[in-house]
């Protein structure tokens, strides 16, 4: 078969270009457990993602998916080998970095407003500009009526809007996304991705995407890395070349993205059938 | 493939039937309402009315148990005529007065060590075991050791209530603390807040509820240690009204004068929970239609 056909074709993962975002050059990342272990996440990875760029990153359970994005804001040091933001070695938080959680990370006590608002008043912006620029960045994400609201009084689409005008704000060069709509429903998760994809060709950001939804990586990605059972590391990247600007409620019946979809499923397949064996075998 | 659409034609009379389903509904919640005054002034009322008759009947001595009637004419002699320690408000405010500065002591003390410890793990594993020390000490013990080292004035019952106050509300606030998010402390992090804004703008709001509520329980803590110092040793005050009841065998003396803290007790309280809701207005509502 013949993979250029397809609009996707396997390239190596590089750390050397120069315009790269983010790299991830050669990192081993190793823990120690509780009871004195070591264990480790993540062995030789190598990840690069240009800017503007859209990156998925997919892997069986437990693979160390999130743990890539921690390597990327400095919450998580790499035990050998370097991560590079903008061409810097990664040192603290970057002011570049804004990210999207899985689980609602909302400040409950503030309104939707001055949840927006959070991010350059803490960046010392005077009042008056940010509550301006929250208002603009609320109604973009389609909130304009419910300003004062409590997150407990939206949906969880709602509060997910919340979240990315929050992240938005920032105007983040790097964007680190953590399985963000695993917990939506498939309806509001689609319209999600949309906004999503609409939001970031405005920004132009380089995107790093943790999900466990194929579908969901192929539709957003321009490169989808597949990682191995863990300790992870990447197995094989794949170029998607969908046009864009792509319309999520449609992509899933695209004969290429179906086409695509069977050729990376076969890749992680194996991935997924060894990691769940190993967490039958060895019970954790 | 044909859509179907649901037939709309009994739309009037649909409207109608829920209109007065809603009204039915409002009429039960507030029939309910009176019922449930009714029981309760029922409940006191019967109360009352066989402890005096009780007492009338020689079934309960009212020498030591005093009586419902007995209490009233205590509770009225010190509102007209004052007491044997001068008027019944200046015991009172004496009383409430120590209750207020060792609550606002111990809670602020309570707050800002719980919120230190919380936040600095080291700090917290070495203070550990000497907090819980000190917490096993039976405190009221510790009035004593106040009124010789703070004499017979307001310094002993502060002193004494702002250790009962203490402790609940550090361990509260310590707790709450902990318990703050992980994902959203970390939000906080990359939203760029610097570690005291975090612990200004998301610790502290996080750890309210907790504060909030150990803020219930300490407060008559506070009330207990105002009135044991005052019972212990004092010029004036609620406690040493009791306690002179108590030297003349006065049980309508006693009775009344805990009336009169219960009361007091019951304001506070009321006042607290106005201002904790007024403070977490931004929680969900608890399931509705359990009305107090």
């Amino acid at each position: 078969m013949n993979v250029q056909t397809l609009a996707t074709r396997k390239v190596s993962p590089d750390a050397s270009a120069k315009d790269a975002a983010i790299a991830i050059d050669d990192v081993t990342l190793r823990f120690t457990t509780p009871d004195g272990n070591m264990m480790t996440a993540l062995r030789d990875f190598t990840m690069t993602v240009a800017q503007g760029e859209f990156a998925c990153v997919v892997g069986p359970t437990g693979c160390g998916k999130s743990t890539t994005l921690n390597l990327v804001t400095g919450l998580l040091k790499p035990t050998t080998g370097q991560v590079r933001v903008m061409g810097n070695p990664v040192t603290s938080i970057s002011r570049d970095i804004g990210f999207v959680f899985q689980a609602d990370a909302l400040f409950p006590w503030r309104s939707v407003i001055d949840n927006v608002a959070a991010g350059p008043l803490y960046r010392g912006e005077p009042k008056k500009e940010a509550y301006e620029r929250a208002r603009d960045w609320i109604a973009r994400v389609g909130l304009a009526r419910f300003e004062k609201h409590y997150p407990h009084q939206l949906s969880g689409g709602m509060r997910k809007r919340v979240a990315l005008a929050q992240t938005f704000i920032n105007q983040p060069k790097i964007l680190l996304m953590d399985e963000p709509f695993s917990a939506l429903d498939i309806q509001t998760r689609t319209l999600m991705q949309d906004e999503l994809l609409t939001l970031w060709s405005e920004l132009k950001s380089s995107v790093v995407f943790v999900t466990h939804d194929l579908e969901e990586a192929i539709a957003l990605a321009d490169k989808v890395y597949v990682l191995t059972a863990g300790p992870g590391t990447v197995k094989s990247v794949y170029q998607i070349d969908l046009p864009r600007p792509r319309v999520m409620a449609d992509i899933r019946y695209d004969t290429k993205f179906v086409e695509i979809a069977r050729v990376i499923w076969d890749d992680l397949r194996q991935e997924v059938q060894l990691g769940q064996r190993r967490t039958l075998e060895t019970g954790q | 493939m044909a859509a179907l659409s649901p037939s709309d034609s009994s739309r009037p009379s649909r409207d109608a039937a829920i209109a007065s389903a809603e009204m039915s509904a409002k009429v039960r919640a507030r029939r309910r309402y009176a019922l449930i005054i009714a029981l309760r002034l029922l409940l006191l009322v019967v109360f009352l009315g066989l402890w005096e008759l009780g007492t009338d009947t020689k079934v309960i001595d009212a020498f030591f148990f005093s009586s419902p009637s007995g209490i009233g004419d205590q509770i009225w002699t010190w509102i007209t005529e004052g007491t044997s320690q001068g008027p019944l408000w200046q015991q009172i405010y004496v009383t409430l007065e120590e209750t207020f500065i060792g609550f606002f002591i111990g809670a602020v003390g309570g707050i800002i060590a719980g919120i230190i410890l919380g936040r600095n793990r080291l700090l917290a594993d070495v203070f550990s075991i000497y907090i819980k020390i000190a917490n096993s000490v039976p405190r009221v013990v510790l009035g004593s050791v106040f009124i010789i080292a703070l004499g017979l004035g307001m310094a002993s019952k502060v002193a004494l209530a702002v250790v009962m106050v203490f402790f609940v509300v550090f361990a509260n606030a310590f707790q709450g603390v902990r318990e703050a998010d992980r994902a959203m402390i970390a939000n906080a992090q990359i939203l760029g807040a610097s570690p005291f804004q975090i612990t200004r703008t998301v610790i502290i709001p996080s750890a309210m509820s907790w504060i909030l509520a150990s803020l219930h329980v300490s407060f008559g803590f506070a009330l207990v240690g105002a009135v044991v110092g005052e019972f212990l040793g004092a010029k004036q005050g609620m406690g040493l009204l009791i306690s002179t009841a108590q030297g003349a065998f006065n049980a309508n003396g006693v009775f009344a004068a805990m009336i009169i803290l219960a009361v007091m007790a019951l304001v506070i309280e009321f006042i607290i929970t106005q201002i904790e809701n007024r403070v977490l207005k931004w929680r969900p509502a608890p399931f509705s239609g359990q009305g107090t």
